[in-house]
C-alpha cells in the first residue's frame, strides 16, 4: 500500500548515474533514510539535505508531498 | 629576502617619475602583505576624505608573500584605494597570473600616484619600468588590449587593464587580468581611469626567495593533498565551479529573484552549475598554482570561446533580472569582462532599473531612445543595457554609477540592494542570518566574500549552523572577517577555507618567510587590518548608521519559498551591537583605545573623534 508520495530532487554528481528528480511512493513511516537506500546514495556522501528548504537529517520522517533535496559536498562564494 | 621581494615600485603619472623604494619589512610582516600591508600603506599617504577620482587619490596594487610562492592557490593580488562607488576604502581580489608576475618581476606592490596627461600604460620587465603611450588601445575592450600588448611584448607578459567602463568613470568598473578575472568591486576601474591609466604589462624573470625551501616544498604538497581530498575543494569545485551553488542557494529559498522581490524560483536549474558544465564546459581555467581549478572556459552557442561565469554572477545578470536562457547570461558575463564591468554591481543595476520601471517610476519616454526594454526576462536588454552601462552611454549612463545613485534619482533608493552604496550578492540573508551581519559591516561596503558565512549556515564548513539562528553569529562573523583578511593579505585564495584552517596558513607563511607568526599572532593581523579598515571608514565620515541592509530586508518577511516565515526578516537589530562589541568597538562601533593598544594600533587613539 502507497502511503505518501515525495517529490526527490537530486543536485550536482547525484545526477550521475540518475535522474534529476524522482516522484517517490512509499510507505508510512519512511524516512529521508529509506529515500537514500532507495536512490542507492551513501548517507555520509548526502552532505546537505533539505527537506522543504529546511535543514533536514537522515532520521527525519517524511509525509505526504514531503519535498527532499540531496546534495553532495559542495561548495563556492 | 623572504616571501617578500623587498622592492615597492612608485610611479607619479602627473610628471612620469618611477622610483623603487625599499618595502619598509617591520610594517609588511606586521599587516602581512597584499590587502593589510596596502590599506597600511595608503592610509599612511593619502586622507580618507580624499576625492576618489581625484589626482591626490593613490591607487595601489599589491601582492602578498605567498603570492608567486610555491604554494597552493599562491598567485592573487588586491586593489587598494578611496572607493568612488561607496566612498569607503576599497580591497578588491584577483586571481589570475598577473599577481605572480609582479612579484616574478621584483615587487611587492605598486603605487601610483597623480593623473597622466593623456592615456598611457605602465610596462614593467623585471628592472625595466616605462610609461608608454596608450593611444592605440584606449577605448578598446579589455581583449583587444590585452591581444594589442601581448603582441608587443610576447605571450609571456601578463596584462592588466581597463576596459571602456574604467575609462568612462563608470562606478562599477572593475581592473581586469588575463582577460577574464577581475579585481571586481568598489569602483577601481574608475580610480585607474581617472589617473589616464589604461593598462600594466608585467614580466618577470626572479623567483620568491623561500626561507625554507625543503619546508615549503613538503608544507605545500600536504596543503595540496588535503585540498585535492577535500570533497568540496577537490571534486565539487573542480566539477562545477562556484556556479555549483545555483541549486543549493535556491533550494534553501534565499536565492534573491527580481531585485529582491522573491526568494526562490523553479527556474534556477536552467543557469545552475549543473547546466553549464553539461551544456557550455570547455575546460577547467584554473588560476596560477590552483589546485582547484574553479575557474571556467566555456563555448558559446555562436561557437565563442571565453571565461565562464561564477556563482554570483549566474545569479545577477540571471535570475535576479528574471533571466533564464544560459547563454545569454554566459554572454552577459562575457559583455561585463569584455567592457570591465563589476558583474555583481552591473546585473543587480538592471534589476534595480527593471523594478524601477515595474512601479512606473521609470517612464519609458526615458529609454525610448536607446531601443531596449526594462521588462523583467528581456535578454536582448540585458546585453544591450551592458554595452551602454560600459559605454557610459544614454540611459545606461544614469545606470553605470550603480544601483544606489539610479534609485536614489527616482525618489527610491530603498529599492537599491546595496549597502554603502554597493549591491550586494546572491543570498537573501533574511534566511541566513550570519551572511547579512557580514553585509552590514563589510568595510568595503556590500560584500559576500569578506567573511563567507554561507559556509557554516549553509554548506555546513567547518561545521553546519543554523541558518535562521541568531545566537552567536556575531562572534562567528568576527572570526570570518579575521580569518579572510588574513587569506587576502596573504595572497592566497579564499577558497582555501574548504579544507585548510589558520593553522595551515601559519605552516605556509613561517615556511616561506620564516618563522615569525603562530595561529594567535597571524589571527590578530587579520583583526588589525580589519579595524584598521574600519578607522578608515569612520575617518572618512561613516557611521553607525551605515552599517546597515536595504529596508526590505529588515522590514519585509519573505513571502514564498523555502524561507518563507513571517520572523524571517534579517536581525540587525540583534546582531549589530553584538558583533560592535565582540570586536571592542563601542555601541557606535569606534574602536576603544584599549582595543586599538591591542591590536598595535595605538598611533590611531584619537584618530578618529567621538
Amino acid at each position: 500500500m502507497i502511503d505518501l508520495k515525495v517529490e526527490v530532487r537530486l543536485f550536482a554528481t547525484f545526477r550521475e548515474g540518475r535522474e534529476k528528480k524522482y516522484i517517490l511512493e512509499l510507505p508510512e513511516e519512511s524516512n529521508i533514510l529509506t529515500v537514500l537506500d532507495m536512490l542507492k546514495i551513501k548517507e555520509e556522501d548526502a552532505s546537505i539535505l533539505l527537506l522543504n528548504g529546511r535543514d533536514g537529517d537522515a532520521k527525519r520522517m517524511l509525509k505526504d508531498a514531503d519535498v527532499l533535496a540531496v546534495f553532495p559536498p559542495v561548495g563556492g562564494g | 629576502m623572504y616571501g617578500y621581494c623587498g622592492t615597492v615600485l612608485r610611479v607619479n603619472l602627473t610628471d612620469g617619475s618611477i622610483k623603487k623604494e625599499a618595502l619598509d619589512v617591520e610594517k609588511a610582516k606586521k599587516y602581512i602583505g597584499s590587502r593589510g600591508l596596502g590599506v597600511k600603506t595608503f592610509m599612511d599617504e593619502v586622507d580618507p576624505r580624499v576625492d576618489a577620482l581625484s589626482k591626490e587619490n593613490k591607487l595601489i596594487i599589491a601582492g602578498g608573500p605567498l603570492t608567486g610562492a610555491p604554494v597552493p592557490t599562491g598567485g592573487r593580488y588586491m586593489v587598494m584605494t578611496k572607493s568612488p562607488l561607496t566612498g569607503t576604502i576599497a580591497i578588491a581580489n584577483s586571481g589570475g597570473k598577473w599577481g605572480a608576475e609582479l612579484k616574478f618581476a621584483g615587487y611587492d606592490m605598486i603605487i601610483l600616484e597623480g593623473k597622466a596627461e593623456k592615456p598611457v600604460y605602465l610596462n614593467i620587465s623585471d628592472d625595466t619600468v616605462e610609461i608608454k603611450d596608450a593611444g592605440e588601445i584606449w577605448g578598446k575592450l579589455v581583449s583587444e588590449t590585452t591581444a594589442n600588448l601581448k603582441g608587443k611584448y610576447g605571450d609571456k607578459a601578463k596584462v592588466l587593464c581597463i576596459g571602456p567602463a574604467g575609462e568612462n568613470l563608470s562606478l562599477m568598473s572593475a581592473i581586469m587580468n588575463e582577460v577574464d578575472r577581475a579585481a571586481g568591486r568598489g569602483g577601481v576601474g574608475a580610480v585607474m581611469g581617472s589617473k589616464n591609466l589604461k593598462a600594466i604589462v608585467t614580466q618577470g624573470t626572479n623567483k620568491v626567495g623561500l626561507f625554507d625551501a625543503e619546508k615549503t616544498k613538503a608544507v605545500s604538497g600536504e596543503k595540496t593533498n588535503i585540498l585535492m581530498k577535500d570533497p568540496v575543494a577537490g571534486n565539487g569545485l573542480p566539477t562545477y565551479g562556484s556556479a555549483v551553488l545555483v541549486n543549493i542557494i535556491n533550494e534553501n529559498g534565499i536565492f534573491p529573484y527580481k531585485n529582491f522581490q522573491k526568494s526562490y524560483t523553479d527556474q534556477a536549474d536552467k543557469i545552475s552549475g549543473e547546466s553549464l558544465t553539461e551544456r557550455y564546459l570547455v575546460r577547467k581555467n584554473p588560476c596560477y598554482r590552483c589546485p582547484i581549478g574553479c575557474g571556467r572556459w566555456i563555448k558559446l552557442q555562436d561557437g565563442t570561446e571565453c571565461g565562464g561565469p561564477e556563482y554570483e554572477s549566474l545569479w545577477s545578470l540571471g535570475a535576479d533580472c528574471d533571466i533564464f536562457d544560459l547563454d545569454v547570461v554566459d554572454t552577459a558575463n562575457m559583455l561585463c569582462n569584455e567592457y570591465g564591468l563589476d558583474t555583481i554591481s552591473a546585473g543587480s543595476t538592471v534589476a534595480a532599473a527593471m523594478e524601477l520601471y515595474q512601479k512606473g517610476l521609470i517612464k519609458d519616454e526615458e529609454i525610448k531612445a536607446d531601443g531596449l526594454s526594462l521588462n523583467w526576462g528581456d535578454s536582448e536588454a540585458m546585453l544591450g543595457w551592458i554595452k551602454k552601462m560600459g559605454l557610459r552611454e544614454g540611459f545606461g549612463g544614469k545606470m553605470t554609477d550603480g544601483s544606489y545613485r539610479l534609485c536614489d534619482a527616482y525618489g527610491a533608493p530603498e529599492l537599491s540592494m546595496t549597502v554603502k552604496k554597493q549591491e550586494i550578492a546572491a543570498y537573501d540573508p533574511r534566511g541566513v542570518q550570519g551572511q547579512g551581519i557580514t553585509y552590514a559591516v563589510s568595510n568595503r561596503g556590500g560584500c559576500h566574500i569578506k567573511g563567507y558565512m554561507i559556509s557554516p549556515e549553509i554548506l555546513g564548513y567547518p561545521e553546519k549552523l543554523d541558518k535562521f539562528a541568531v545566537d552567536g553569529k556575531a562572534a562567528y562573523a568576527k572570526v570570518f572577517h579575521d580569518l579572510t583578511a588574513v587569506i587576502d593579505s596573504l595572497g592566497l585564495c579564499v577558497f582555501t577555507t574548504f579544507g585548510l584552517g589558520l593553522p595551515d596558513y601559519v605552516d605556509m607563511y613561517n615556511a616561506v618567510v620564516g618563522e615569525e607568526h603562530d595561529n594567535e599572532s597571524l589571527l590578530r593581523a587579520g583583526d588589525r587590518i580589519w579595524t584598521l579598515e574600519k578607522l578608515f571608514n569612520l575617518k572618512a565620515g561613516f557611521t553607525k548608521a551605515d552599517d546597515t541592509l536595504p529596508k526590505r530586508l529588515l522590514e519585509d518577511p519573505i513571502e514564498e519559498g523555502p524561507s518563507a516565515g513571517e520572523k524571517n526578516v534579517h536581525h540587525l537589530d540583534v546582531l549589530l551591537p553584538e558583533y560592535y562589541s565582540v570586536r571592542g568597538w563601542d555601541e557606535n562601533g569606534i574602536p576603544k583605545d584599549e582595543t586599538l593598544k591591542a591590536l598595535g594600533l595605538e598611533e590611531y587613539i584619537g584618530y578618529v573623534v567621538k
